[in-house]
């Protein structure tokens, strides 16, 4: 298996063996208690804090950096876990840049906001590495809920639910819990198991039996689900991902980004994952950064990502593309593919370029290749087929409330339902709001 | 370069900037780095009587009070005089006032309350060189127990007593240290003025527990898992001294007493102050104890840009000049009316001002949906706290002229007028 950066065609191994634990390494290492101290103390305990107010669970946040401030981060992190129970992963994986530390007064005033999502991963982590759960279940209320989709959605509604007293049936469809935290980030975001031993921990609040390998539809249909329990949840996540619509989309070498992320989070040995040694990432949003970088880590030499329009108008944050232009990956805007070369596998891509006209963009005539090995898109994914009964907006299930569907006693939320934008956080938040709608509901409160 | 040369009580030195008698000035090596780093004077830690020295804790002799990113507001110390041979600081004192005639040095003395011991300390420090002595009548802990330090500076008629005796067996110009340890200011330095003193200088520590610790159970620094209350000094204590030598400077019996302005003093800008309320000098200690001795260079060139920026010809020109307006309460402007005024366009919408205002103070500030905070002319009453919390300083205070209408009162903007005169002071009505 010697092979080299520049080894033709898509191949393992294109790096030396020790090379890929350095390269896949925590991206953002966290605090030390002196980093902690330094980075809490230059909070202003603002009133109705802007950050809070731009947190979509509405942390404290003012609240829980005064915390660790004061020598407490374990009541800082319960301060964090009380509005968001994966407050770890979002620590982690939240583009806070545009959401708590962007709305940071001292963004506004010098440029520097206060670190919060380097915080509050200190402060969780400090709560996790004590193994213990901070949360006491209400009595039991005799009530069965089930909950389809173990992802941050699904999770949080679960963990909400078993705190108020309810039975929780979690399902999934996938071999592990987690959704996106598990398959769909990438991983020097979340090292050594963190999406893992997160949900672990969660489930720590008892209450909540969690069956693996369980498709709807498939296994049992959504009005089975109806008729065995007093509410049903689904947190289902999105499905499969758009394709280019181009002849020879099926060639060697074409995959869906969130398949190449997944695969990789699941590696066992990184080296043994083949990768391109021209890769090209067509999207713009955060997968298709997780993905170019992730495979300039895997040592493709040449990672291109080609967007539709222009880079300010990308979905991924300025500090997410800054991240891949730093580990080398090219962005290439305002282009989109319109067909694909290769005799079998792919060889080349060719894109036209693109103007923004007034009625949307406008693809010109004005055309150029680049040579590819691999090609992943990062498009957007679509929602999967629905149950019967249930009815869509836009492309999500269409909700009311607090993720209330069109069928009595199922609610949805997460990135299969309409709100928000589709982020873990945002995920996060709806399925507490939904579990405590059923409560309500269920309960008359 | 503005002219910094200070003389005080006769005491000539490069620079208004000594540094006070404490850890940093216990010994030849650290007094010769200090001359070296531009400190215009030292005075040599607090020597005591002939025969074994004092004896130090060897367990912490310091606590702290932290700001922001541990940043020393405060210290306490529960260390002693000197606890090194009296021949050894002598023959030390002798070789740095050789080497350094330029520089003031001065001597800080602590011996028992009998003239005896006085005037055997004064005759062993007489061939040093040395340019004054400084009587250690502040420190609040340890040697108070054995009734010296603050037990002397806390009795007036032992300052004047022991001041007199020292007058009467030396010629060396002397500076009583006072205490602040006490309800009024004045009567010690009236006292010390009474028994010939040719300065004060002000202020020494404050009687202070600084911490507790909350596993031990125990007041910090602990020793053995016991503490003890020591003395306070730092950035925290200034307010108090600034008032103390601002009192002294103005009070009719006092006023012209040179006086050497200690507490708190970390940058130029702390010495510019107390020089304007009275201090002929300043001295230091904390500020080198927590950056080290180079400190002095930012405050010489901050005091001399700020000369040269006010004309100044002369460290003189600047002390006292604060001394008129520092008044009795009873004697400010009560018709004199300002209203907060938030620079929007520097504002960062923090929201500290609305909160301090809403909760703690006058509900006199607003806020919409835009998180734009708008100061309510109408229930202003001009209290400065928003001005004191906003962490970017956008808010000032503007006054409104005499005549104008006040929107709080409903009523024009009166002339001058105090509580002498005011119809609610019943002292004002019986005069009439």
């Amino acid at each position: 298996m010697a092979h080299s950066q520049y080894t033709p065609g898509i191949v393992p191994a294109r790096l030396a063996p020790d090379a890929y634990r350095a390269r896949f390494a925590d991206i953002a290492p966290p605090l030390d208690d002196h980093q902690a101290q330094v980075a809490a103390d230059r909070c202003y305990f603002c009133h109705d804090a802007p950050c809070m107010e731009a947190c979509p669970t509405s942390i404290d946040i003012p609240l829980f950096i005064r915390q660790i401030a004061t020598g407490t981060p374990e009541a800082a992190a319960k301060t964090i876990l009380t509005q968001n129970i994966l407050g770890g992963m979002c620590a982690r994986v939240c583009p806070t840049e545009t959401l708590c530390e962007g709305a940071c007064v001292r963004e506004a005033a010098e440029g520097a906001p206060v670190r919060i999502g380097a915080l509050q991963r200190y402060a969780t982590d400090r709560m996790m590495a004590r193994q213990d759960h901070p949360f006491t279940r209400a009595a039991a209320t005799g009530r069965r809920i089930a909950v389809v989709g173990a992802g941050p959605a699904g999770l949080a509604c679960a963990h909400r639910l078993a705190l108020l007293g309810h039975e929780v049936t979690l399902y999934d469809a996938r071999p592990r819990a987690g959704g996106l935290n598990e398959y769909g980030i990438a991983s020097y975001k979340a090292v050594d198991g963190f999406a893992a031993r997160e949900i672990d921990w969660l489930m720590q609040i008892g209450g909540i039996r969690l069956v693996t390998g369980w498709k709807l539809g498939t296994d049992a249909t959504l009005a089975d689900l109806v008729d065995s329990h007093d509410a049903v949840f689904l947190g289902l996540g999105l499905g499969a991902t758009g394709a280019l619509g181009l002849a020879g989309e099926d060639k060697t070498g074409i995959a869906p980004a969130t398949e190449f992320i997944a695969e990789l989070r699941q590696a066992e040995d990184l080296s043994a994952l083949p990768i391109g040694r021209a890769v090209i990432v067509i999207g713009g949003g955060m997968t298709a950064i997780d993905a170019a970088v992730q495979a300039r880590l895997l040592g493709a030499p040449d990672v291109t990502i080609v967007y539709r329009r222009s880079r300010a108008e990308m979905p991924a944050s300025e500090l997410e593309q800054e991240l891949a232009l730093t580990r080398g990956v090219r962005i290439v805007e305002n282009a989109v593919p319109v067909a694909i070369h290769g005799n079998g596998a792919l060889h080349e891509v060719e894109f036209a370029r693109t103007e923004a006209g007034p009625a949307g963009l406008v693809v010109t005539e004005d055309t150029f290749r680049l040579s590819a090995d691999q090609l992943f898109r990062a498009i957007g994914q679509r929602l999967g087929p629905l149950p019967d009964g249930l009815t869509t907006e836009a492309g999500k299930i269409r909700v009311e409330g607090a993720g209330r569907t069109a069928l009595p006693k199922v609610w949805a939320g997460g990135d299969c339902a309409q709100g928000g934008q589709d982020l873990t956080v945002t995920a996060v938040a709806e399925g507490r709001d939904a579990a405590e709608d059923i409560h309500s509901f269920l309960m008359g409160a | 370069m503005a002219d910094l040369r200070s003389e005080f009580i006769g005491i000539k030195s490069p620079n208004p900037f000594w540094l006070a008698s404490a850890p940093p000035t216990d010994k030849e090596y650290n007094v010769r780095r200090a001359y070296e780093a531009g400190w215009g004077g030292v005075v040599w830690k607090t020597l005591g009587s002939e025969g074994p020295p004092v004896v130090n804790v060897s367990g912490p002799r310091y606590g702290v009070i932290y700001g922001p990113d541990r940043r020393v507001m405060g210290i306490n110390n529960i260390e002693l005089i000197t606890d090194r041979p009296l021949e050894v600081n002598l023959r030390e004192i002798k070789s740095v006032k050789r080497d350094w005639p330029d520089r003031a040095l001065i001597i800080s003395l602590m011996v028992p309350c009998d003239e005896e011991s006085w005037k055997d300390i004064l005759h062993r420090i007489e061939d040093t060189g040395a340019d004054g002595v400084e009587l250690n009548f502040g420190c609040p802990h340890g040697m108070a127990e054995r009734g010296m330090g603050a037990a002397v500076g806390q009795v007036p008629e032992y300052i004047e007593m022991v001041t007199r005796w020292v007058k009467t067996h030396s010629r060396m110009p002397c500076i009583v240290k006072l205490t602040p340890n006490v309800t009024s200011i004045l009567p010690p330095a009236l006292a010390a003025k009474r028994g010939g003193a040719d300065a004060v200088s002000l202020i020494n520590t404050v009687k202070s527990v600084i911490s507790v610790d909350l596993d031990a159970f125990a007041p910090e620094p602990t020793i053995d898992g016991k503490g003890t209350h020591g003395g306070y000094c730092g950035p925290a204590v200034k307010p108090i001294a600034l008032n103390m030598v601002g009192e002294i400077a103005r009070f009719d019996e006092t006023r012209g007493l040179p006086i050497s302005g200690i507490g708190g003093v970390t940058t130029w800008r702390d010495a510019a102050e107390f020089l304007a309320m009275g201090a002929g000098n300043v001295q230091v200690c904390t500020a080198a104890m927590t950056y080290g001795f180079k400190v002095v260079q930012e405050m010489i060139s901050g005091l001399s840009d700020y000369m040269d920026r006010k004309g100044f010809a002369s460290v003189s020109e600047i002390v006292g000049r604060a001394v008129p307006n520092f008044s009795e309460w009873q004697h400010l402007n009560l018709n004199h009316v300002t209203k907060a005024v938030i620079d929007q366009d520097a504002c960062i919408n923090c929201g500290r001002c609305y909160a301090v205002c809403e909760d703690t103070s006058h509900q006199a500030i607003s806020v919409d949906e835009a998180r734009t905070y708008t100061v309510k002319d109408e229930e202003c009453v001009a209290c400065n706290l928003c001005v004191d919390v906003c962490p970017v300083g956008c808010i000032d205070m503007k006054t409104l002229p005499v005549g104008s209408m006040d929107p709080r009162t409903g009523r024009p903007v009166a002339p001058y007028g105090n509580w002498t005169t005011h119809p609610n002071n019943p002292m004002a009505r019986a005069a009439e």
